[in-house]
């Protein structure tokens, strides 16, 4: 399929030239609209493997909440970008070191599947006729892997305490609404007659 | 090559752009002319007679609305961010108008009314539904006004919070139909149901999710007025306090863009709302003449009530307050949804209930 | 395989046609309209005054707190839509696995509850 091909040389293209100008834009926010913009073109990469469970998920979660999150930081804390980026020759040693680390990953797995042959059994397998691939996900993920499914929660659970830990601070003397008090309330208790006589008030 | 260029290749396509058109039109048009139901109900409701000078009955109001718009002046504020600025509203627009692709309108000599008919699609107009929240929040942010800035963090953390009770609420009709096909469901809802345990398989509309899922129904109703920034959740334009927030530095078309998008948001919802719970493009009974009458007028019939409600709530309410629009999604709507999900599933699994 | 890519055709075809609906209709009013702007009409609206500096400040945490939830709950409903359409064939085990799930994460929710943390002020 020609066609095939041409959008995933699109997609694949699109997605480096947007992760480029993630670290190179000079504002952060574009710099966030560009990452949100290489999700899209790697949700484009999923669908064309046929992985389009994972293609909608990565857009509702990474796009629809996690780009968010970065948004509002961005937009809204009061970081001077400029002087962040002066520090960037003094992280260039520590950046490089991983860089070059996961260039070496790609490489030994890409190697592994020409050298040895017996490593293409752990190729993902396509998705087979007749079963969509949200199906097959399910069956394995709550039964065969369920405690990686646990670890899953207690990680999520682990994130929310650390998140009101982090950032609940209470404010003092603020007025909450008590919705279960105001129900409570009677007329007997909060209306009181008072005979007042004229000329001396109450 | 078999076929040639002209059966393989550019009939299809024309076919395509054809199905396209046929679905983008009249949704451009029914949004234009919701604009004019809402202010005709709306003044039936305050008794007083709504526009009624262009045209009959001032039915081509939404027309001149329109042309008056184009001919306006697109102003971008000297402090702004330009190119965002103008994504912003392009991209409510287009995502309004991109939901609709998935949505079924019905059966054809056993095919699909659908422009693509994906596994997915319930999951493609959920991700849909949460990257509304990005027009919102560019255009806030680009226009560098307070009173944008503070419109669209509003309805930022609004749509959010909303979104969860939508998601738990998605799952228990996932539960019920078995699958994520938009089409799929609806047609789950033809053959097995309520109707269908009584033994009065006539009448459909039972089979239907909103009876059984009714407390579902409502939750996802409400919450889909929030997700639209709708009456009575429309703080983020609240007019009196942000002068209408996020499109506040708006004109000419870019602001109409924001406008439709809002406008074909609600359609899309209550498609979504009637595809879900009302049997899409199903008939209420299973008679011979009601089952001529074809499908995408059911559908129709039934965003069209849905939309009426949609009108109505704003007629009807006051707005809410930030506070309490808060307490509404995160301390009582996600509770109430979260343990339905595992209520549903419990019943469907040991009543065996379960689809397939 | 190319049955599950033909689907999805449409919708790019789709995105195509809406983005060129949109861009035609604005770029058709900057034609259309005589554009004279001036540099009290460009200045930022805030009710007649003159605008009191930038207007992207700090702002309250709350926000922060709100989209992290967010992003926690919606990882949870991302979980259960694969379960949800195949709890039938996983059956009673699936079924308790999720209850497990969802335990822990309302656990955490009732403590978030009693700090606060839904609370807005």
């Amino acid at each position: 399929m020609v066609l095939q091909a041409l959008a995933f040389y699109v997609f694949a293209a699109v997605a480096v030239a947007a992760g480029i100008m993630v670290v190179t834009a000079r504002n952060p926010v574009h710099s966030v609209l560009f990452l949100i913009l290489a999700f899209f073109n790697a949700a484009g990469l999923f669908v064309l493997m046929g992985a389009e469970f994972l293609a909608m998920i990565l857009i509702i979660v990474y796009v629809g909440a996690v780009a968010v999150l970065f948004l509002f930081v961005v937009m809204m804390l009061d970081i001077d970008f400029v002087e962040l980026r002066q520090g960037f020759v003094k992280y260039l040693p520590v950046g490089g070191l991983i860089g070059i680390v996961l260039l070496v990953e790609l490489f030994v797995v890409v190697g592994g599947w020409v050298s040895l042959p017996a490593t293409k059994s752990a190729i993902a397998e396509p998705v087979r006729e007749g079963v969509s691939n949200t199906a097959a996900l399910g069956r394995l993920l709550y039964t065969k892997y369920v405690y990686l499914f646990q670890a899953a929660g207690l990680i999520l659970f682990v994130a929310m305490i650390g998140a009101i830990v982090l950032t609940l601070r209470h404010r003092e003397g603020v007025k909450r609404q008590k919705i279960a008090q105001q129900l409570k309330r009677t007329r007997a208790e909060s209306v009181q007659l008072v005979k007042v006589k004229p000329g001396e008030g109450v | 090559m078999e076929g040639g260029f002209w059966t393989d290749f550019a009939w299809p396509a024309v076919l395509l752009v054809i199905k396209i058109v046929a679905v983008i039109v009249p949704v451009v048009l029914a949004m234009a002319w919701l604009t004019y139901a809402e202010r005709k109900i709306i003044a039936a409701v305050q008794l007083r007679k709504g526009p009624n000078v262009v045209g009959w009955f001032g039915l081509l109001q939404p027309i001149a609305d329109g042309v008056k718009l184009i001919f306006k002046e697109t102003v971008i504020p000297s402090g702004a961010n330009k190119v965002v600025f103008i994504i912003a509203p392009l991209m409510t627009f287009v995502l309004a108008l991109v939901g609709w692709a998935v949505i079924p309108f019905g059966t054809w000599d056993g095919g699909k009314l659908v422009v693509s008919d994906i596994n997915v699609g319930i999951l493609y107009l959920f991700a849909i539904s949460s990257l509304g929240v990005y027009g919102i929040i560019m255009s806030g942010w680009a226009s560098n006004s307070r009173y944008a800035f503070l419109g669209g963090l509003r309805s930022a953390a609004q749509m959010v919070s909303y979104e969860v009770s939508i998601g738990f609420v998605l799952i228990t009709v996932l539960l019920c139909a078995g699958s994520l096909n938009l089409s799929e469901i609806v047609l789950a809802q033809k053959e097995r149901g309520l109707a269908t345990v009584l033994g009065v398989p006539a009448l459909t509309f039972l089979n239907w999710y909103w009876l059984p899922l009714l407390p579902m129904f409502v939750i996802f109703f409400i919450s889909a007025l929030a997700e639209t920034n709708r009456h009575p959740f429309d703080l983020p334009e609240a007019e009196a306090e942000l002068v209408t927030g996020y499109n506040v530095e708006y004109s000419a078309f870019t602001f109409a863009l924001f406008f439709l998008g809002e406008y074909m948001n609600m359609i899309l919802m209550s498609a979504m709302t009637s595809i879900l719970f009302l049997g899409g493009w199903l008939p209420p009974l299973d008679v011979s003449w009601l089952n001529w009458i074809p499908g995408p007028i059911w559908l129709a019939l039934k965003i069209s009530f849905f939309l009426f409600l949609f009108i109505l709530a704003r007629a009807a309410y006051p707005r809410y307050r930030y506070d309490q629009l808060m307490r509404l999604g995160w301390k009582v709507f996600l509770p109430l949804t979260l343990v339905a999900v595992v209520v549903y599933a419990g019943v469907l699994l040991y009543a065996g209930w379960l689809p397939k | 395989m190319t049955e599950l890519l033909k689907e999805y055709l449409p919708i790019v075809v789709f995105l195509g046609i809406a983005i060129g609906v949109a861009g035609l209709l604005t770029l058709a009013s900057f034609v259309l309209a005589r554009q004279k702007p001036d540099s009290e009409k460009l200045s930022a609206y805030e009710c007649g005054f003159e605008a009191f500096g930038d207007s992207r400040g700090q702002f309250d945490v709350r926000f922060y707190l709100v989209s992290i939830l967010f992003i926690i709950f919606d990882l949870e409903v991302a979980f259960l839509f694969p379960w949800a359409i195949t709890l039938k064939e996983t059956s009673e085990f699936g079924f308790w696995s999720m209850v497990t799930f969802l335990g822990v994460l309302t656990v955490g929710f009732i403590y978030e509850w009693k700090k606060g943390a839904l609370e807005w002020e």
